[in-house]
């Protein structure tokens, strides 16, 4: 029998489901924070135990181990934005990114990276982030690994892992083991449809329970509707439940009155708040430069078994084609690879019918290698826009530019050279146009002809980054050094919308450190210095 | 692309999506027609129903009963993923499939002669592949949506995983 330890300690926690309230909410805090991910959970701990009070607003439902059953079609609706579905305002990029308290930890693959020195070092050199240099953020990067037992994960890597190793060993090319923010992993597989035995240590198992022992208040299914200013403060912030199924609002108002609000609700939920808030933005920055590490994915048949959704789903990968790439450069590339589930699996390969029928019978013996761009670094690459609908819900426009394509181009060569080093069978890139391919020669033929072209070549994203930069120059940024925004006094950004390009890695840990960081500044300047 | 072309397909694409919605104000559904389904009504049910066994030929089990019932299943399994996309999604969606109701509309843009549920599976196929390799943005994202929600139905349905050699969820301790 696996222990629920958020069901355990909902009898001495305050929580409340806006989804079910039978009258409005209000409430009062020092600390009000939108969203319960990396940057609001580790936000609601270092403030709840500094001593403030904290009221945590999440839009999704409080789930937890006994409500995670390993099985997508009730995971996406339970705990994704639209259902997994969200995608760029063109439709030609799918986005994933967490709805659920925990948010995007709850789901992710557990990759615990630090940010690349190379990204810092053009955020200090080039956009002037003097703060932000490897020595300034190693303390923090040190405290979050101890936090979220962040460590090499001392298993070996699953099939679907190992081939990448295996490929890239056979023509020279670097990669590396992934260190893991896990504690008892069972090496189930399924991290991205919520951790089944509590084993990820994502926020809904550390940050949020810490956060509630201290006496915090977490309202979950209640969606940020605006920040409202009075005298260039924020006086309160106003929420709405959400029905059942996590979509349409329900009548209930939840209002939030602190002395700070902390923005916490993801690359595309942050900007939209402050969007529909109507809050300072001079310059016209806000919501601007959002970037997705656009990834493309390349499916190989092996002559055994891979069994691709057993197993830790993310244990290896290559720096190899961003360390060669010049920043500036030609698009990079990072390489890992990805869970294997039937849904997930099913809508990304192309087609339909007997041919679809004929590459999902191969499901057991598919490896799958995806490749990450690295967006933001190049006049090219000036990432996408957060807008917000007429419903004022939001959503982001981005397009793949002739730079970011060239990179796709250049990264289905670099898979599919891998995976036939790896032996694979056939190769096939996933775009509409892609048959499998029986060799490198002819696959590297055939990727030279593909047209890279939106809505044909399959372009996924589960790292949606910035949207209220942070900068020294408020001409040019939305938030400081330390996430407080520009404007507006008492309100702050902590998650990976400061980020102010993409980080070439996957964002969780640079997300918890920045936090971490920010959190325990705001509680200094709020007459509570963090212990 | 050059510029004029370039201008062309931005127009034919607004006007496409103009389209999409002049369909859906044309022929939305009366009030009174109740539907069974969350997000769906009946007439675009029917229509789905009418896509599956071309989306996932090859997949669906043979036998008759099994068969008709994973449709079924499909269908429903639609429409609860329908109900579960931003409400502008949905609303887009529903577009979709008024535009494949109206007969004008229908004819002209998509190449069905007769309405979806009579159509050939044949018909139905090519359909889906004129859109597959459309130059229309709308088209294209149109063909992803259809064939992806029915393949979601599909294989998020456990009676889908024994062909694909998929075992399903481990046991826990």
């Amino acid at each position: 029998m696996i222990r629920d330890p958020i069901r355990e300690g909902l009898a001495g926690w305050k929580t409340h489901d806006a989804a079910a309230l039978d009258r409005d909410l209000e409430l009062e805090a020092d600390v009000a924070i939108a969203g319960s991910g990396a940057g609001g959970g580790v936000t609601a701990e270092v403030l709840a135990q500094a001593g403030l009070t904290v009221v945590i607003l999440e839009e999704g439902p409080l789930a937890s181990s006994s409500d995670f059953h390993m099985r997508e079609r009730e995971a996406y609706p339970q705990l994704y934005q639209e259902s997994s579905t969200r995608q760029t305002g063109d439709k030609s990029i799918t986005i994933l990114q967490g709805r659920c308290v925990g948010g995007g930890t709850t789901i992710n693959w557990t990759s615990s990276f630090r940010t690349p020195p190379r990204t810092l070092a053009y955020w200090k050199n080039t956009l002037g982030l003097r703060s932000m240099g490897e020595a300034e953020l190693a303390p923090w990067f040190a405290r979050m690994e101890e936090r979220l037992s962040i460590a090499p994960w001392p298993v070996a890597p699953n099939a679907n892992n190992d081939l990448l190793r295996r490929g890239c060993e056979k023509l020279g090319i670097a990669s590396g083991a992934i260190r893991r923010n896990v504690k008892g992993c069972l090496n189930l597989g399924y991290c991205g449809l919520g951790c089944p035995v509590n084993a990820k240590q994502s926020m809904l198992v550390t940050t949020i329970p810490a956060a509630l022992d201290r006496g915090a208040t977490l309202v979950h299914r209640a969606r940020v509707s605006q920040l409202v200013f009075e005298r260039g403060r924020v006086a309160y912030l106003d929420a709405h439940g959400v029905a059942g199924n996590g979509v349409a609002p329900s009548q209930r108002r939840v209002r939030v009155r602190a002395r700070h609000f902390v923005l916490a609700a993801g690359a595309i939920g942050s900007p939209a708040i402050l969007l529909r808030s109507a809050a300072p933005d001079p310059r016209g920055i806000l919501g601007r430069h959002t970037f997705l590490h656009p990834t493309l994915i390349s499916a190989a048949i092996m002559p055994g078994r891979v069994d691709g959704h057993a197993g830790a789903p993310q244990s290896i990968y290559s720096d190899h084609f961003l360390d060669t790439h010049p920043l500036d450069g030609p698009a990079g590339y990072k390489l890992e690879s990805a869970p294997m589930h039937p849904i997930l699996v099913g809508i990304t390969l192309p087609g339909f019918g007997e041919g679809h029928a004929r590459l999902m019978a191969k499901f057991p013996d598919t490896q799958v290698t995806i490749a990450l761009l690295r967006d933001g670094f190049h006049p090219q690459s000036r990432g996408g826009r957060v807008r917000l609908r007429p419903d004022s819900t939001p959503y982001l426009d981005y397009s793949m530019t002739p730079y970011l394509w060239d990179g796709a181009r250049r990264a289905f060569l670099s898979m599919a050279e891998i995976q036939f080093a790896a032996g694979a069978k056939t190769v096939m890139p996933l775009h509409e146009g892609a048959q499998p391919l029986e060799s490198w020669s002819a696959a590297r033929a055939a990727i030279r002809e593909l047209p890279m072209q939106a809505l044909a070549t399959r372009v996924v994203s589960a790292h949606a980054m910035g949207g209220c930069a942070m900068g020294m120059d408020p001409a040019s940024s939305v938030v400081d050094e330390s996430g407080r925004h520009h404007q507006v006094d008492n309100l702050s950004v902590h998650d990976g919308s400061v980020f102010p390009t993409s980080l070439a890695a996957n964002p969780q840990l640079s997300i918890y450190a920045l936090s971490a960081r920010f959190a325990s500044a705001l509680a200094a300047a709020l007459g509570k210095p963090a212990s | 692309m050059s510029l004029v072309t370039r201008r062309q397909f931005i127009k034919v694409g607004l006007a496409g999506a103009m389209l999409f919605a002049a369909a859906r104000m044309l022929e939305r559904p009366s009030a009174a027609a109740a539907s069974r389904y969350r997000a769906l009504d009946e007439q675009s049910a029917a229509t789905v129903e009418a896509f599956v066994p071309v989306v996932l030929a090859g997949s669906l089990p043979e036998e008759p009963a099994a068969r008709a019932r994973a449709v079924r299943e499909v269908v429903e399994a639609f429409d609860r993923a329908v109900s579960g996309l931003a409400l502008a999604t949905q609303e887009e969606i529903l577009q979709l499939f008024s535009f494949l109701h109206f007969g004008p509309t229908r004819v002209a843009f998509a190449g069905l002669w007769a309405p979806v549920v009579d159509s050939s599976r044949d018909e139905l196929r090519d359909f889906l592949l004129r859109w597959r390799a459309s130059r229309f943005d709308l088209q294209r994202a149109s063909y992803n949506a259809l064939t992806q929600l029915i393949q979601a139905a599909w294989y998020g349905n456990s009676s889908s995983w024994a062909a694909i050699g998929y075992p399903g969820p481990p046991q826990l301790p």
